[in-house]
């Protein structure tokens, strides 16, 4: 009996190697609700600033109005504001992900988190050259759902190299993304659902799965 | 009993080395000090564990440099590979046959 217990003990410990060894585990739910959190201030802003309902915001008729002047300083402004919350969200998500890395007394740049880092950075910065020239051609509406797009696939691509449950994360994200392209209307709000409700709920559900007892 | 036993690798007595191998099935090569980061043994012991398990033939050594720093870096061999998954089966069976 004993011995049993041994090799069970020794299964375990082989599994758990072979896990920690290829992926990043400590990423942390706090990461995905502060990130959701900066996302929906960040819509809220916007929403205040133009100060128009949610269902009727950047829509491609609704900036012709404008007149050029008026058009170029909203364009900077959601430039401005997308850029603010995409930093203040790296900040806030690398904050938590770190402090769960050293509680979990695990380094935070080894072999798997630079293979997530890289994973995650090349759909990212394509995307974001994608959206940035969306934005020089003045196509602010398709802009929108192809950051979620692009996020979306970033995430699937990393979802190999992190907790499994990124990839369902992932798929939202693409989904909402394709929604939102066939539906411009209402960007602002899809928008805020997949970076902002999406991003808490997901990092709720980490935190109570995998968190709230070592925390 | 006796003769699950039998399918017991002699290579992977030790913990350790089962843990190396475990490592270095999931990756494609992984540094010396990294191997040494995770499974948390000294200089000197890793050192071992590997060289017997280079003389199995179960792993394969490159050593390179980057910049003047040497780099060594291992990788598991086919043949390692096998012997890792047979011992993982006889482990199995024997826990089942309890």
């Amino acid at each position: 009996m004993y011995e049993s217990n041994e090799h069970l003990q020794t299964l375990t410990e082989i599994r758990g190697l072979m896990e920690r060894s290829s992926k990043f585990l400590s990423l942390s739910g706090l990461s995905g609700v502060s990130a959701g959190v900066i996302a929906l201030a960040g819509a809220a802003v916007v929403h205040l600033r133009l100060r128009t309902d949610w269902f009727s915001l950047i829509n491609y008729q609704r900036l012709e109005l404008y007149s050029n002047a008026t058009h170029r300083q909203i364009q900077q402004f959601l430039l401005l504001v997308g850029v603010t919350v995409l930093v203040l969200a790296l900040l806030s998500g690398t904050y938590f992900t770190v402090r769960k890395a050293r509680r979990q007394g695990l380094s935070i740049w080894n072999m798997a988190s630079r293979r997530l880092a890289w994973a995650l950075a090349v759909p990212l910065i394509a995307g974001g050259l994608f959206c940035l020239a969306l934005f020089h051609y003045q196509l602010i509406w398709l802009a929108f759902p192809s950051t979620l797009i692009f996020y979306g696939l970033a995430l699937l691509n990393g979802s190999k190299y992190t907790i499994r449950d990124v990839e369902s994360l992932g798929y939202c994200e693409v989904i909402l993304g394709m929604i939102a392209l066939f539906w411009p209307g209402n960007n602002l709000l899809t928008w805020a659902l997949g970076f902002g409700v999406l991003h808490v709920a997901y990092g709720l559900a980490m935190y109570y799965k995998y968190e709230r007892n070592t925390a | 009993m006796r003769d699950l036993l039998v399918h017991f690798n002699k290579a992977f007595e030790s913990k350790a080395r089962l843990n190396i191998m475990s490592v270095l099935m999931v990756n494609d090569s992984m540094s010396f000090n990294a191997l040494k980061e995770l499974l948390g043994l000294t200089d000197g012991n890793l050192a071992t564990h590997l060289r017997a398990l280079e003389e199995s033939g179960y792993l394969l050594i490159q050593k390179q440099f980057i910049g003047r720093k040497p780099n060594t870096t291992y990788s598991a061999t086919d043949p390692g590979r096998q012997a890792f998954t047979d011992h993982l089966n006889a482990l199995e069976e024997f826990i089942k046959n309890l």
